[in-house]
């Protein structure tokens, strides 16, 4: 997918101008509520009309000020998943599934209805109204409307921040293995850092109504970690191993980690904030803190007035941060070997 | 005991005959009036809808007035009419005309007030599914006014039911013609020994009316149990 935006849209006293070309399948958009995300999302689907500018999918143009080109939304095969999952709420799972699917020029039906329902685990509920549905469910089938709709671009607006913590990781799987299956692109929105890592490979930061940044999600993570009231978040994927007193043990690649927030499934993601982590250069003989875990330094980078620093436990990288002063007194530089301490009960269970 | 002469079936027949014409009339208008103003917006808006609603507050003999104007022989909607040799005055269909006048707005606002509850992402979705505007009205924006629809046209079909003053003037009060149920009571409370057939008529009247808010409770339920 090839997407060119440049556009200028201006409702007092917002203003949006943009101009990027994004390339590849999964591209976020980061940005906090108000800095002009959702427009955009509105100005490429067609649902309002840019002041001026042009847009361009896979060389297609969709919208030009100067050609007088405006496709309409019906024509442009641009599907869009809502935060609330807008479900037409007088239709059945089924007919709201294949809503869009009825529109298609039959040459253009390559998403197998089938196929698409069992991806979605959609098969119990096809029957039913949608008002008896879960959060959880009513995404999943809102996802399944958009991409039986099978269009060049799905645009993701903040389809998460509607659903329980709990949920928003069971869908993030749904987003993104069905678009990966059935080769469907897309901008996926949101004001979480975290989803964006987890979704996409690049980033737009959009600010202001404008796009400040173009990078990978990790880039712009590890640049905002200063900066950020939560700083940077290890994803850590783990195996559980065993139940040890009031903690559970899991292994992380070749590191073993006793966590507090376990349970007995057998595999469990975690996050894990870089302020958790405190760094000592010597063994600390007696901690309380129940995990020690000797690392090398990969390398270090500033952000605001902290310094990130990137850790090799085993195979696995850990982002810690320390400030610049500890940095110094602990000459942290890369290849030196500390010691990473993390608390059974910092590590906090995603989904 | 309820004591109905042949003129009072004719009266009954008549007013159901014109408010049931009058409200299936109005109906595709009424709903396509509500679309615009609800989705659209253009010049000259406001304007158009203070007209609509007019009928509201104005008196119905105004109005009834001004159609015989309009209607008559030299009015100005006559050279539309009268080359088809369409004659509305004192007819049924004057009656239907002045019905469906006066009720107008009542339906667009509730046809109205249905579209305004749409979640307008709903519209969008659609939109982006492939629906095109006509696609989507008649898909998405039609059923989910149906409470509006039910709701505006039976407040509509009632108040065809007791339309007087605009009939008056511009169907006339002729038995077995343009005589609806309130005409006749009008016509025997008038009249010194009136006082048992009005009453008669009062009590149809009321059952009507009764039947119409059951139908319409009826309807909205159903709807209500199947969301």
């Amino acid at each position: 997918m090839e997407l060119r935006v440049k556009v200028a849209k201006s409702f007092a006293p917002f203003n949006l101008q943009t101009d990027f070309t994004v390339t590849g399948a999964q591209v976020g958009i980061f940005g906090q509520s108000g800095s002009g995300k959702s427009t955009l999302v509105s100005l490429i689907a067609g649902l309002s009309k840019p002041d001026q500018g042009e847009i361009l999918l896979d060389g297609e143009c969709l919208f030009s000020s100067e050609r007088g080109i405006d496709v309409p939304p019906q024509r442009r095969r641009v599907g869009i998943v809502f935060q609330q999952a807008c479900l037409f709420p007088h239709l059945s799972v089924e007919s709201n599934l294949l809503y869009g699917y009825r529109r298609l020029a039959p040459e253009l039906r390559s998403i197998d209805f089938k196929a698409l329902v069992s991806v979605l685990q959609l098969d119990p509920l096809l029957k039913r109204g949608v008002n008896k549905l879960s959060g959880g469910e009513r995404q999943r089938v809102a996802l399944g409307r958009a991409i039986l709709a099978n269009p060049r671009l799905l645009l993701m607006d903040e389809p998460l921040s509607a659903l329980d913590d709990s949920l928003k990781f069971q869908i993030i799987h749904y987003l993104k293995s069905a678009s990966e299956e059935f080769g469907i692109p897309y901008l996926f929105i949101s004001h979480s850092l975290l989803e964006i890592r987890l979704m996409t490979e690049q980033v737009l930061s959009v600010a202001g109504g404008r796009v400040v940044r173009q990078a990978t999600p990790e880039q712009l993570a590890r640049e905002r970690m200063g900066q950020s009231q939560v700083g940077y978040i290890n994803v850590l994927h783990t195996e559980a191993l065993r139940k040890l007193g009031g903690l559970h043990v899991y292994r992380w690649g070749t590191v073993e980690l006793y966590v507090s927030a376990g349970d007995d499934t057998q595999s469990a993601t975690f996050e894990l904030s870089s302020r958790d982590i405190i760094l000592f250069k010597r063994h600390p003989e007696a901690i309380s803190a129940r995990n020690l875990l000797k690392c090398t330094v990969v390398d270090t980078f500033p952000s605001g007035n902290k310094v990130g620093v990137e850790l090799k436990c085993g195979s696995q990288t850990l982002i810690a941060e320390v400030v610049m002063e500890a940095a110094d007194d602990l000459v942290i530089q890369a290849q030196n070997e500390v010691y990473a301490v993390i608390k059974a009960s910092s590590f906090r269970r995603l989904g | 005991m309820l004591q109905l002469t042949a003129a009072d079936y004719d009266a009954i027949r008549l007013s159901v005959k014109v408010a049931l014409a009058a409200t299936l009339l109005s109906l595709p208008l009424g709903f396509v009036f509500a679309y615009l103003m609800t989705f659209f917006k253009f010049r000259g808006k406001a304007i158009l809808e203070v007209l609509v609603n007019l009928p509201l507050t104005l008196p119905p003999v105004v109005l009834g007035y001004l159609l015989l104007i309009a209607l008559g022989k030299n009015g100005w909607l006559s050279p539309l009419l009268e080359p088809f040799g369409i004659r509305l005055i004192f007819t049924w269909k004057a009656a239907v005309l002045a019905s469906a006048v006066v009720g107008f707005p009542l339906l667009v606002r509730s046809i109205r007030i249905g579209m305004e509850s749409i979640d307008y992402q709903l519209i969008q979705a659609s939109r982006t599914l492939g629906a095109g505007g006509l696609d989507t009205l008649c898909t998405v924006i039609l059923p989910l006014s149906r409470h509006g629809i039910i709701a505006g046209s039976s407040l509509m079909f009632a108040r065809s039911l007791g339309e007087f003053g605009a009939t008056i003037i511009v169907a006339g009060n002729i038995p077995g013609v343009t005589q609806t149920i309130p005409l006749a009571i009008y016509e025997y409370a008038a009249s010194p020994s009136g006082d048992a057939a009005a009453l008669s008529l009062c009590v149809v009247a009321i059952a009507i009316s009764v039947l119409v808010l059951f139908f319409h409770e009826y309807l909205g339920s159903k709807l209500a149990r199947r969301d």
